[in-house]
């Protein structure tokens, strides 16, 4: 803060975001967390998924209005919050990862997409396409203001978002991982205009989790860890040591469980995955899981965690690269053939992809076995059925009055439960949990836990997808780390030294290269 | 449905709270006592609605609560029963089947000309099913395994089969005076008509099917969360084709039906807007539009109230303009007041 201090007694910043709060309901996104951006300025914003770098860029734009003691002050004047149409008019754009264009219009009805110049309360297409022109020029790229969205690249597209900025006026430009689906060439080009931005006075806000974007370009990094503002480096004290641990820096809770042993090279690998891709995202993916040991997959949002899981269960299809179970290869071509060899694969968005909400609890624990439990002539085997939900029940502490309540009324925690229950019952040999305590409370969250610890204890191999970095530490004992669809690389534990979060944010961010 | 209301069903093993099964036995009977009361109960959300307009009609012409005219309103709604009831499993499955009015003609063209063929005529019947089930298949296969929308894929052949149904007997109408099967149509087994026989019987198969089969449990898990019944190995395509396969051959049914009671068909009139009032039973019977959630039960009520309107509005000597929109209103109305009751309750 003192650096900052000292540039803003020498000119007076653009952007001041004081005191900003944000709560829902019980849950606290953002605490007390100030910003000053300077004219001309590139302003990196780090930290890890969920630190809060969405909801402040979103109080900015106006999507949220901050709780009340925040200001957003732009060239020292208090402006209005909470309102996106005064926002944009106040001169700040944001560019968001998913792109929000129309691809079926031209590039100048885009920049122009409710801004339209008009005359006699008529679009003027003329002045459209000739003001379009000129932005374009002004960023110095090549395509045709005619030109339609869709025959555009995905970096050309970007441009688009940017000169649509440039058409309001903008003076503060929020830009949200933009290369996350660049080219380098691209991504070269990108980073030309943003020079040119800054030349012309436009104050940037740069969100990324790629250190050597950040090197290359910041003037100033500030970073958030959970909710809050931890601090904000100059461009000459930069460095990767010290910007890691400013984002991780955190303890360990104690209630994690780990008392099964760690493998040792001798045993026996359980899941052999040998230079697996999609076609698209995931790039040769090659790794061996072992007999009750709990391997982590972590890595930022988007680096391919979970489209590796879906890949290896058969819920996506595989364009390349081998699976083998046991020592013996094997073809999965949908889950119903991963479910038959013994793969289980908890999926990370419960409601949307795992529960039958309107379906009793008995019946969704039931659900992946009935063809197997079913008496003669396909009828139900109704009373299986209960007993195998009443021993979940049992088992996993799933708090409910009755098996026979619709899986929709549990709380977040126990429809968890009940979904891993239900992948439970196909007695998998590898299980793979994509993201198992996302949106759990403690309590629950140390249950699972424990149940993971028993699972590998009885040989079962676990493969646990995790954004939450003491929860792999915590819980895994061997990490893999996913970066751009690739396995960057593995943090393992030595002799009385735990699994390092550093070294894992480092292989999750391209730090360790960069 | 949540158990907030909490009345009788209380566990005795502590608020909320079922720590061990042992503790759990008496209370889980009086929940599950409770559950299958209160899906009773939403089964049945229609049954007031249609005891009301039945003594609401009774008031208008005492001549409606007579055996005769009770037999002609179960007569009358039995074929759109039939269809409705496979209508319930694709509707339960999130999709539609608009085509069941065309393929009702087809069959019903089917089963006349096969039943004049000398010697063969009984094999009409199977002919008709046949015929319906093909159609069905081919409806399945589109939308299963060509992911083609429900809606596109039966609108054509709403068309479609219509034109087929007309080829068969070069768009005239085809006679039987002496068809084989007329009993199916006008004929009693102890004093209840063939063709309710035939209706109550696909209801109580297709309760069979949907509430204990393991077939039905996926086909709800299917309505309910495509996309997670694929992740737990139900082979949804498999699902798809075969409700879309049943309606089509209970279409088929319909159509033998159809051909029995009338001695004739005729590809171009028979069947025609069918699919909307089976639809309309469906929805009555409180079937969600979205799938998932829904029973037979409901679309029998449906299926009843349809007929018990079209019945009590001609006693009534209502013209036939405002036949048309009074049962549209009805509808509505219906449908307007279950969701609000719904509502009122507890999410299902």
């Amino acid at each position: 803060m003192t650096a900052a201090a000292r540039i803003e007694t020498e000119r007076q910043p653009v952007l001041e975001m004081r005191h900003i709060s944000k709560t829902f309901g019980p849950i606290r996104a953002l605490q007390d967390v100030s910003l000053t951006v300077h004219a001309g300025e590139l302003h990196a914003l780090m930290g890890e998924n969920g630190a809060g770098k969405s909801t402040l860029m979103k109080v900015l734009s106006g999507a949220y209005r901050p709780d009340a003691g925040g200001d957003i002050l732009i060239d020292g004047t208090p402006v209005a919050t909470g309102d996106p149409i005064k926002a944009r008019a106040n001169g700040i754009a944001v560019i968001y990862q998913e792109l929000s264009l129309a691809p079926n219009l031209t590039v100048a009805q885009n920049i122009f997409l409710g801004n339209e110049p008009r005359r006699f309360g008529i679009v003027d297409r003329d002045q459209c396409n000739r003001r379009a022109k000129e932005i374009i020029a002004r960023l110095g790229v090549s395509f045709s203001a005619r030109a339609s969205v869709s025959s555009l690249s995905l970096g050309e597209r970007q441009m688009v978002e940017i000169a649509r900025a440039l058409s309001t006026s903008a003076r503060i430009i929020v830009m949200d991982e933009p290369t996350t689906s660049l080219t380098s060439r691209e991504t070269d080009r990108l980073f030309e205009v943003i020079a040119t931005l800054k030349s012309q006075g436009i104050a940037i806000i740069y969100i990324s989790h790629r250190m050597e974007e950040v090197y290359q370009l910041a003037d100033r990094v500030s970073v958030l860890r959970d909710s809050g503002y931890v601090g904000t480096l100059e461009r000459a004290d930069l460095n990767a040591s010290r910007l890691v641990s400013m984002m991780v820096g955190r303890d360990l809770s104690a209630f994690y469980k780990k008392d099964h042993r760690p493998p040792d090279s001798k045993r026996a690998i359980a899941l052999s995955v040998r230079d697996i891709s999609d076609g698209n995202l995931l790039k040769g993916c090659s790794f061996d899981l072992h007999k009750g040991e709990v391997l982590a997959l972590a890595g930022l949002v988007g680096s391919g965690r979970t489209e590796l899981a879906r890949l290896i269960f058969g819920a996506d299809r595989r364009t390349a690269g081998t699976l083998e179970l046991d020592g013996k290869p094997i073809s999965i071509g949908s889950p119903r053939e991963a479910l038959d060899a013994g793969i289980a694969y908890l999926t990370e968005d419960r409601k949307e992809l795992g529960l039958f909400l309107d379906m009793s609890i008995s019946d969704n624990i039931s659900m992946g076995v009935l063809a197997r439990d079913a008496q003669a002539g396909g009828l139900r085997d109704f009373a299986t059925a209960e007993r195998r939900a009443a021993k979940a029940v049992s088992e996993l502490s799933i708090r409910t009055r009755s098996v026979q309540a619709n899986a929709g009324s549990l709380s977040g925690g126990n429809q968890q439960k009940v979904l891993l229950a239900r992948l439970l019952e196909t007695e998998p040999r590898v299980l793979i949990l994509d993201e198992p305590t996302r949106g759990v409370d403690v309590g629950a969250k140390s249950e699972i836990y424990r149940l993971i610890d028993e699972l590998a204890k009885k040989g079962i191999a676990i493969l646990m997808i995790s954004s939450e970095l003491p929860e792999v530490i915590g819980v895994a004992d061997r990490v893999l780390v996913m970066r751009d669809g690739t396995i960057s690389g593995e943090v393992t534990a030595s002799e009385g030294q735990p699994l390092s979060q550093e070294a894992i944010m480092e292989l999750a961010t391209g730090a360790a290269q960069g | 449905m949540t158990d907030k209301s909490g009345t009788g069903m209380t566990d005795k093993s502590g608020p909320g709270m079922t720590d061990k099964a042992t503790g759990m036995s008496a209370g889980d009977q009086a929940v599950g006592r409770s559950r299958r009361l209160r899906t009773a109960f939403a089964a049945l959300g229609m049954l007031p609605v249609l005891i009301l307009l039945a003594a609401g009609f009774q008031i208008m012409n005492p001549r409606f609560l007579t055996e005769t005219n009770l037999l002609i309103v179960t007569q009358q709604s039995s074929i759109n029963i039939v269809l409705a009831a496979g209508m319930t499993f694709v509707i339960l499955t999130g999709g539609i089947d608009l085509s069941v009015g065309s393929i009702l003609a087809a069959s019903a063209m089917v089963a006349v000309m096969v039943s004049l063929v000398p010697e063969w005529g009984m094999l009409g019947v199977p002919a008709a099913i046949l015929v319906g089930l093909g159609f069905g298949v081919i409806n399945g296969l589109l939308v299963a395994y060509i992911k083609l929308p429900p809606f596109i894929v039966t609108l054509g052949s709403l068309t479609a089969v219509r034109g087929v149904a007309r080829l068969l007997g070069q768009d005239t109408t085809v006679f039987n005076s002496d068809l084989p099967f007329d009993f199916i149509g006008n004929g009693s087994l102890f004093g209840i008509p063939w063709l309710v026989i035939i209706a109550l019987s696909v209801v109580v198969l297709s309760w069979l099917v949907l509430k204990r089969t393991v077939l039905g449990t996926w086909i709800y898990a299917v309505g309910g969360n495509a996309e997670a019944a694929r992740l737990t190995g139900i082979k949804v395509p498999l699902v798809l084709l075969f409700v879309y396969g049943v309606s089509g051959l209970l279409a088929g049914v319909g159509g033998a039906m159809s051909a029995a009671r009338l001695y004739a068909a005729n590809g171009l009139q028979l069947g025609q807007s069918y699919e909307l009032d089976a639809i309309a039973a469906v929805i009555l019977g409180g079937t969600s539009f979205v799938g998932g959630v829904g029973s037979i039960w409901g679309t029998l009520i449906g299926g009843l109230i349809i007929a018990v309107l079209s019945n009590g509005l001609i006693l009534a000597g209502v013209s036939d303009i405002w036949q048309y929109i009074i049962k549209g209103l009805v509808i509505i109305v219906a449908v307007a007041l279950d969701r609000y009751r719904l509502q009122a309750g507890a999410r299902t």
